[in-house]
């Protein structure tokens, strides 16, 4: 029952995000959209595996990364359609997830943590010595001139971006209500116990890295189009890396609307910010808040919600 | 490739290394020792080259005196992060996700700060004998990275005869295995794990002065240590500081060949492959139990 509501406001956003698209045409409304859908699946994403399982990934940025620049390649390679630039730059940085899952999620969680932190600062490395995709200089990416059913390429891209975040929350809910999720949760409760009782630790902790991976890399693929100009350093920002884990932990990562409720309060307050005062102080307050809400609220703003209401009802 | 050129790339980073035996020795205590997973080493590490920076500014001091009068100061800075650390999450068993995440928080703050207050330029120190050099041979020996390994072969040095002969040292060895143990023995568990990681802080502190010395340096640099301080760290077993060293010169002497052969920008791509292969071949690290 739920389950079907649940589907009824999935595909209700997503006829809302096309229809914003007939009677919208303010530039800055998609702008600004646009980066929050965008921050809605990389906390999604890594709320999948951080909230779920309990293993921190600082790498997002890297994992944003490799979508965006295999899209890149796809693009100066085989004007590819965007469709599958997505599924490629999703499907790289799944690979990227399971990789690195595999070298280090046998042993502890925290070696798994310190390669995502090393992982962004080789793979910028690489990139900027790779010419083929602009290597340090950056790399101007044309869009297609028009597109069907949509009257400017922005709108088509934001629409996309509604349908990829629409999938991402809706991934995260499906994880979370099966048997993996359980899973997930006992890994996080008690790793030993889990393996004990018949959990295949291994094998879900390694799909929640590749899924989690997948749906950063779908995060990243369509950035080269939006931003028509990608350099190293804006696509492995640590803002990424901050964000994408602030955003849970400010939400809430024990349920999918943890991550939503954080990516859009937060997204929508930076977007202020950076108008307002500027973009250096913005990245201070989102550290400080983040501190703040691991020390003083770990359960995020949905728990807290939650336990006001249970206090209510009580 | 011409004889010289390799003796003097190996010398280099053998110098090299000393040096990240001094950005890595906190690390192997606080992680190694403590179990404290303290991914904020290296922007601590930075603070103090902006301190060294600052002081020579302003008041012409040689970065090796400011790393000395600061010790203090990050000594009581560390205590304080520990014990925050300690009440918030490792007191009720959350230093898995949530104590990461702090520290990785404090990093983020800092580096941000440091760039607010500092801009995002390098930033250097002057001293009479940066620049200078003295030959052995064929090979020449620059002072701006004999100094640094002088610091760090006599910081290093320091901490393993303070953790092997004084009672606070050895405490500190013997905190991790069997706290209960440690209080039978009179002394309180988390007393001497605030002052082992006031310790790892102060030596963070240290080798920023040392950084300094080496290069110029700016707010992000920090992050190209995380994996470097972690490599060394696990290769070298994990809190035996005579590993830490040897694994220092190693990766030392591995990342000054690849960027003499292959380019300089490839050396923080060694750090990352060196600890991934250690990770999935022998996670004990070449000198772990």
């Amino acid at each position: 029952m739920r389950g079907r509501t649940l589907l009824g406001v999935a595909v209700a956003v997503v006829i809302g995000g096309y229809l914003t698209t007939r009677f919208v045409s303010h530039g800055y409304f998609y702008f600004a959209s646009y980066v929050i859908l965008q921050y809605i699946m990389l906390a999604t994403a890594w709320n999948i595996l951080g909230g779920y399982t309990g293993y921190v990934n600082f790498g997002s940025a890297a994992f944003f990364a490799v979508g965006a620049y295999t899209s890149i390649v796809l693009i100066k390679a085989f004007k590819a359609y965007f469709i599958f630039l997505a599924l490629a730059g999703g499907l790289a940085s799944a690979l990227l997830g399971l990789g690195i899952g595999y070298l280090t999620l046998r042993l502890r969680g925290v070696f798994f943590s310190i390669a995502t932190l090393a992982l962004a600062v080789v793979l910028q490395t690489a990139v900027i010595n790779w010419g083929y995709v602009g290597g340090a200089r950056g790399i101007y990416i044309l869009r297609a001139r028009s597109v069907p059913f949509f009257s400017s390429y922005t709108e088509f891209l934001f629409f996309m971006m509604v349908v990829f975040a629409v999938l991402s929350v809706a991934a995260a809910w499906w994880i979370e209500n099966s048997w993996v999720g359980r899973g997930l949760a006992a890994i996080r409760d008690n790793e030993e116990a889990a393996e004990c009782m018949g959990v295949p630790t291994l094998k879900l902790k390694l799909f929640a890295t590749t899924v989690s991976g997948f749906f950063m890399g779908l995060a990243g693929a369509p950035f080269p189009y939006y931003v028509t100009y990608v350099e190293p350093s804006s696509a492995f920002n640590l803002d990424y890396a901050v964000n994408s884990l602030a955003m849970p932990m400010i939400g809430g990562t024990t349920s999918w609307a943890g991550p939503v409720v954080g990516a859009i309060l937060l997204g929508a307050a930076q977007q202020i910010a950076t108008v307002t005062i500027s973009s250096a102080w913005n990245l201070l307050i989102v550290g400080v808040v983040l501190v703040a809400f691991v020390i003083l609220a770990p359960e995020g703003l949905v728990g807290l919600a939650l336990r006001l209401a249970r206090k209510r009802g009580a | 490739m011409s004889y010289d050129l390799l003796l003097n790339a190996v010398a280099a980073g053998l110098l090299l290394g000393g040096f990240y035996a001094a950005v890595s020795l906190g690390i192997s205590v606080a992680f190694g020792l403590l179990d404290v997973v303290n991914i904020a080493h290296p922007v601590f590490v930075i603070l103090g080259a902006y301190a060294a920076y600052v002081m020579n500014a302003r008041f012409g001091w040689d970065p090796v005196l400011t790393g000395l009068v600061f010790t203090p100061v990050f000594y009581l800075l560390g205590m304080a992060v520990y014990r925050v650390y300690y009440a918030s999450f490792e007191r009720k068993g959350e230093e898995a996700l949530r104590g990461l995440v702090f520290f990785f928080g404090i990093m983020f703050i800092v580096e941000v700060l440091l760039i607010l207050v500092y801009g995002v330029d390098y930033r250097l120190v002057e001293a009479p004998y940066i620049g200078e050099s003295f030959h052995l041979g064929p090979v020449s020996i620059a002072y701006r990275l004999f100094v640094p390994f002088l610091g760090g072969v006599l910081l290093a040095g320091g901490v393993y005869l303070f953790l092997g002969n004084t009672f606070f040292g050895r405490a500190i060895q013997g905190v991790s295995q069997d706290s209960l143990a440690l209080r039978l023995m009179g002394a309180d568990p988390i007393r001497i794990k605030t002052i082992a990681f006031g310790i790892a802080i102060a030596t963070a502190s240290l080798a920023g002065s040392l950084l300094i010395i080496i290069g110029p340096v700016e707010p992000s640099i920090g992050r190209e240590y995380i994996g470097r301080v972690f490599a060394i760290a696990v290769l070298g077993g994990m809190g035996s500081i005579g590993g830490t060293f040897a694994a220092s010169l190693i990766l030392g002497v591995v990342e000054s060949l690849t960027s003499t052969f292959y380019g300089p920008s490839w050396s923080t791509a060694v750090s990352f492959g060196v600890l991934l292969l250690v990770l999935a071949l022998r996670p004990a690290g070449l000198f772990g139990r």
